[in-house]
């Protein structure tokens, strides 16, 4: 993989800017902004058929296709790596759709959908995130009906969501929940983070870029606005933890990014490396320029 | 004389706690409840009998804030000695009411609890709901109460469909017992179970009752049960309280002629 920045072509004929058509941008732009005032709210949005499978982040693709100007730069991410077949695909649609130029490397990049992860370079306020979410109510493992989780929402009626993690504690003894790990927005509504290990949960707080939610199916959007509270929810005597690995990244010998286990061999050899692939090549890179 | 008049011939002198004036509902002429009255006090068990289909469901949603009244009001004499009319509060302040200072057993346990989380979350779920953050407390609470309401305390972490239904009816009440309630309504809490299983669980009921001096309404169409628990009666019949007084009276001596067929037709054994 090398870290390339394409050179921006003329988009295809015959689609509008971004593939959606200007009336639809406008309706999720006006969502969005609904979902920035109200930090952690879901927003109901006339979801559109994508050219791809729901589940596939077509909820992400409308919000980076709504906010997609000429003059961004697109990083995609799926399970944090930039070369995995949705991350390319996804990144080629808005080559193709918009002419944008894209980006693997993270501070390059102006939008960054993403599936997983947060990266682990610390973005910066002139950047949006924005995430693919399955399952946009936190409510819903515990509570099927939609009219209900909507007036719990409205009542700030937020106690079954310690049930779970009670069930987590008196299963596992501690609380297993390790990704789609609720949180506190602003000390108001609680949010699922979308399918994000509970490690990135930390880097959801006081961020300084933008952070727009999209659930495609469900046809929901919410965001976290800049530097906005993020509380994980826990209990006194059994606090919000993250994952910690003994072992460091086999490549770039990290040992604060989140790592992926891989068993190499028939013997079950693991190793463990860096899930953000962006991040890995940048500590490489780092690395060989210090050899030199 | 109403029916309320009748309730309390002689006034009580500790003041209610649920007072209920005038309540109607109806789906149709005579289908639902009309003109209902009552004052119920602290530590009393009021019943509701009558046959199917007579208004007693209706009207026990209606008193605990499930289904707005066409007509009539329900309020409440809180912990700090204020009214709540049920119906002019705020949802949120209902919801708060229904989930503290009130309890509601449902016929079918399934429909009371969390089928997929075990006991002890069920037990907890009340306490976290007011804000109780910390494991230790929650768990000791589940304990306490599986002990009370006589289910093994190992069986904390098992799930609410491994239970018997018996075990099931007695941790639906457990779960509602949690918030120290105040005030219980119950819908045929014995429906479904055999005799001796009914046997206990009135027993329990009738233990935790008068301990924790809780206020019931309980609807039964078993007069037996009626007989076990209930202070007062009042007996339903085409959506109107046909009889309304103390148990032993209108038991063994019943005035309307509904209600003495309603007793004569008992089985005995």
């Amino acid at each position: 993989m090398n870290a390339q920045s394409q050179i921006t072509r003329a988009p295809e004929a015959g689609y509008n800017f971004a593939y959606l058509d200007e009336q639809t941008k406008r309706m999720i732009r006006r969502g969005l902004l609904k979902a920035v005032a109200i930090p952690g709210y879901q927003v109901p949005f006339g979801g559109r058929e994508m050219p791809l499978p729901y589940g596939w982040g077509t909820g992400g693709m409308q919000l980076t296709a709504a906010i997609l100007g000429a003059e961004d730069v697109l990083k995609v991410i799926d399970q944090g790596a930039d070369d995995t077949t949705n991350a390319v695909s996804i990144r080629r649609f808005f080559a193709r759709t918009a002419g944008v130029r894209t980006t693997t490397r993270t501070p390059e990049a102006t939008v960054i959908q993403t599936r997983h992860r947060i990266p682990e370079t610390p973005l910066n306020g002139d950047q949006i995130m924005v995430y693919q979410v399955p399952i946009p109510e936190p409510l819903r493992f515990i509570e099927p009906s939609e009219t209900e989780t909507r007036t719990m929402h409205a009542l700030e009626d937020y106690g079954v969501m310690h049930v779970k993690l009670y069930e987590d504690i008196a299963t596992f003894g501690h609380i297993a929940t390790s990704y789609a790990y609720p949180v506190t927005v602003d000390e108001r509504y609680v949010m699922d983070p979308s399918p994000i290990p509970k490690f990135d949960n930390p880097k959801l707080h006081m961020s300084p870029a933008l952070m727009l939610f999209g659930a495609g199916r469900e046809k929901r959007l919410y965001a976290v606005p800049p530097f906005t509270r993020v509380v994980s929810l826990d209990f006194e005597d059994h606090p919000f933890e993250i994952q910690r690995w003994d072992e460091c990244c086999a490549f770039c010998g990290s040992q604060d990014s989140y790592l992926d286990e891989l068993i190499v061999d028939d013997a079950g050899t693991k190793r463990f490396v860096c899930s953000d692939t962006d991040y890995c090549m940048q500590r490489q890179d780092l690395e060989e320029e210090g050899e030199q | 004389m109403s029916a309320a008049e009748q309730l309390h011939p002689h006034n009580d002198t500790t003041q209610p706690l649920f007072s209920v004036r005038d309540l109607t509902r109806l789906y149709g002429p005579e289908k639902g409840c009309q003109g209902v009255s009552f004052d119920l006090y602290p530590g009393e068990v009021l019943g509701i009998v009558g046959e199917s289909g007579s208004g007693k469901s209706t009207l026990l949603s209606l008193l605990s804030g499930r289904c707005p009244p066409d007509r009539g009001t329900v309020s409440y004499r809180d912990t700090a000695g204020r009214w709540v009319d049920l119906y002019s509060a705020s949802e949120a302040q209902r919801r708060t009411l229904l989930r503290t200072e009130w309890g509601f057993v449902e016929q079918n346990p399934r429909d009371g609890l969390r089928m997929g989380v075990s006991a002890g979350a069920n037990i907890g779920e009340r306490l976290m709901a007011q804000g109780v953050r910390h494991y230790g407390e929650l768990r000791a609470a589940g304990i306490d109460w599986l002990q009370q309401v006589e289910i093994d305390p190992l069986r904390i972490d098992d799930l609410p469909r491994t239970f018997s239904g018996g075990m099931q009816q007695r941790l639906q009440i457990a779960r509602n017992l949690v918030s120290s309630p105040r005030l219980i309504f119950m819908d045929e809490p014995t429906g479904g179970l055999d005799v001796s299983v009914q046997a206990r669980l009135l027993d329990l009921l009738r233990g935790l009752v008068r301990e924790l001096d809780l206020a019931v309404v309980i609807v039964t169409h078993d007069l037996a049960v009626a007989r076990l628990l209930a202070d007062r009666l009042m007996v339903m019949r085409r959506s109107h309280v046909v009889e309304a007084g103390l148990t032993d009276q209108i038991l063994d001596d019943p005035q309307h002629p509904y209600s003495q067929l309603l007793v004569s037709s008992v089985l005995q054994p």
